[in-house]
């Protein structure tokens, strides 16, 4: 067993490695850029080294840096968390020329399974089902409307390095695929440095649903059923659930088996999961394999009644899986929320800032695994994942029921987050009929929203409540008064600004 | 005391007294019973006539927020006693400051000094967790003054400009 794990990761992912250390007796070293001094990780750690500069090419996207540091801190394992460096075959190969182990695959699995062409030509000698298309890049735009002619429109151009929707284009007839290719190629030129197109067929109204799957170094491999990832915001899951409601056990089991393929066919060992994408008659295509650890694995925690760090930990030092797939039982449902610092009001613009008031919610079925506490800046470099809320239950009901209860009591102040989103999603007629697909959330959003009844009502509770306040806590003062000292202007004698400033105040 | 409160543009007037540890309270003109306790700074429980609220204030450099629930109120909060409080200039006519929402980089100021402007507009572009934001002028007018510079740091609050 490791006796020191670094973390190579920030944020609440850190957080939750840290605790598994923790609970393991294993000592755990963080690292932290310039910016993240404060941050939770750094709190909760038992050693803490400074990378430096807050950009991440400089911090935590530094393979020399941090390998240096795990080397001086005597560290014999790193943990990537998700992100950064986790899916980088070059990090995983230097932790090992380091002799340092790195808690995931090999660095030869990720490459395996990193380019989305090269992963189809191993899949596909697996007979693992993908959407029509090609398997490469189209060299030409004639070749790629011969493709297109035979899949049939719509289609979809993909670029073969991509991820997050960049380099994508839906093209709906043959007219349109000149110009969607030549756009597709450029962005992907642009995003990735590399080209590389490839066409396939357009799944209309697609769920997007993967298969967690976990393997150790001695040639075991199970799954740990599905989690439904279809509540999406360009592309950013948003809402995760297992199992999803669109899968039976049947569904389970086939889709389980190729999940458990598509590892062993690229010797892959630690946690993993394999994308599918779903059409509306439960028909699954292979999508992507991701090489980590997934944001959404808690809900997959709640529902197998594992430890899914635990278990990456124990792989990573040699150990058995303790469990064969028969062992593997699903109990209850678990949803997740991604709590973002995002303006949902102002088309969820980042909303980075200092975390004045912070009531994080518990009780039944309840966890919250979070990066951020009260009195934190969150800073503006870096993703604006602040938490997760996931909510447990009996079945999709309760844990439904038990998120909306937690969202009433969960309040992050100072900065915007995304809280409110969760509480039009829940709600929503579509949702509790389970009937996702990826573009529910747009679908969603262009709605209008009025938040509520007894507006009236509940505003003279506001007014009265802002008179307690000044009453209570007088030496807070208002608002205005801040702004006017902050912004500078008030400071500046004599100028034309606060010449303004008091002429505002007597009008 | 008494208190001019504007909640989402609606004024009302409240007065507040505590009598032997009671509240004594009256909204524009009617008589209303009140409890409060101040759970932690921020953090009001108030009981209005039976009915129990947890009331959050969120005070950002910019403004005054009270939520009821899950929904945020605006508020202005006058205190006859001083000019604390004020309402700043909202009403469309002389000077409009443009104030970094949040914290992040400036990274291209889209006009120049003297230069006219129109509502919605943007007029200086800030950076924050990879994303680029435009700052709109809130009214048709002209640009008087450019605060922000490219490549500076803001923090949320900050004057970028100023547009007449």
């Amino acid at each position: 067993m490791f006796k020191k794990i670094l973390i190579a990761n920030r944020g609440e992912i850190a957080v939750r490695v840290l605790r598994a250390c923790r609970e393991m007796g294993i000592g755990s070293v963080a690292v932290y850029s310039d910016v993240d001094r404060a941050a939770l990780h750094v709190r909760k750690a038992d050693e803490a080294y400074p990378l430096g500069p807050a950009a991440a090419s400089q911090s935590y996207l530094n393979i020399d840096k941090i390998i240096g540091v795990a080397k001086r801190a005597g560290a014999d394992g790193i943990h990537p968390g998700y992100g950064f460096l986790s899916e980088n075959a070059g990090f995983a190969q230097a932790c090992a020329d380091a002799g340092i182990k790195f808690i995931g695959p090999t660095a030869a699995a990720m490459e395996r399974m990193g380019s989305k062409t090269r992963a189809r030509q191993n899949m596909e000698k697996a007979g693992v089902p993908f959407v029509p298309g090609t398997s490469r890049g189209v060299p030409s735009a004639a070749e790629a409307a011969t493709v297109a002619e035979r899949i049939g429109y719509p289609v979809m151009l993909k670029a073969a390095a991509g991820g997050g929707g960049k380099g994508m284009r839906l093209v709906q007839k043959a007219g349109e695929l000149q110009a969607a290719l030549d756009s597709a190629r450029s962005e992907a030129e642009r995003a990735f440095g590399d080209g590389e197109v490839y066409i396939e067929k357009a799944i209309i109204h697609p769920r997007h649903i993967e298969m967690q799957v976990l393997a150790d170094e001695h040639g075991n491999t199970v799954h740990l059923g599905e989690r439904e990832c279809s509540i999406q915001r360009r592309h950013q899951k948003v809402l995760e659930e297992a199992p999803s409601p669109l899968v039976d056990a049947e569904m389970r089991r086939r889709m389980g088996e190729v999940a458990v393929r598509v590892a062993r066919a690229a010797s892959y060992t630690n946690a993993g999961t394999i994308e599918f994408l779903v059409d509306q008659n439960k028909n699954f295509y292979f999508l992507e394999m991701n090489t980590r650890l997934q944001v959404e694995h808690p809900v997959t925690e709640l529902t197998t009644g594992l430890d899914l760090v635990h278990l990456q930990i124990r792989i990573a030092a040699g150990e058995k899986l303790p469990l064969a797939q028969d062992d593997v039982k699903l109990r209850g449902h678990a949803i997740e929320c991604r709590i973002y610092a995002e303006d949902p009001d102002h088309s969820f613009f980042p909303s980075p800032g200092k975390i004045t008031l912070l009531l994080a919610p518990s009780g039944p079925g309840i966890r919250h695994d979070s990066g951020m506490y009260e009195g934190w800046t969150v800073p503006m470099d870096y993703d604006p994942l602040l938490a997760k809320l996931i909510g447990y239950g009996t079945d999709r009901l309760q844990a439904t029921a038990r998120l909306e209860r937690a969202l009433s009591e969960y309040f992050v102040g100072g900065i915007k987050t995304n809280l409110s989103l969760f509480r039009r999603i829940f709600p929503d007629p579509g949702f509790v009929a389970g009937h996702l697909d990826t573009g529910f959330l747009d679908r969603l959003l262009a709605q209008p929203y009025e938040s509520g009844s007894a507006v009236d009502r509940n505003r003279e509770v506001a007014a009265i409540a802002a008179g307690v306040f000044a009453m209570l806590d007088p030496s807070s003062g208002g608002a205005s008064t801040d702004a006017a000292s902050r912004d500078g202007m008030a400071t500046e004698p004599a100028s034309n600004w606060k010449r303004t400033a008091r002429q505002e105040a007597l009008s | 005391m008494t208190y001019e409160i504007q909640v989402d543009g609606k004024n009302y007037r409240l007065e507040l007294n505590r009598v032997d540890g009671r509240w004594e309270s009256r909204l524009d003109g009617r008589d209303i019973s009140l409890d409060a306790v101040l759970a932690r700074r921020d953090v009001l429980s108030i009981i209005i006539g039976g009915k129990a609220y947890e009331i959050k204030r969120e005070r950002t450099a910019t403004d005054l927020h009270v939520w009821v629930g899950p929904r945020r109120y605006d508020v202005q909060l006058r205190d006859p006693r001083s000019l604390r409080g004020r309402a700043r200039a909202d009403d469309g006519k002389g000077l409009r400051k443009l104030i970094a929402p949040m914290p992040g980089k400036v990274v291209r100021v889209l006009l120049k000094e003297q230069s006219q402007v129109e509502a919605g507009q943007g007029v200086v572009v800030v950076e924050a967790m990879k994303m680029q934001n435009e700052i709109k002028s809130p009214k048709n007018g002209v640009v008087r003054k450019i605060v922000a510079s490219e490549g500076a740091a803001v923090n949320a609050g900050d004057v970028l400009a100023v547009v007449e």
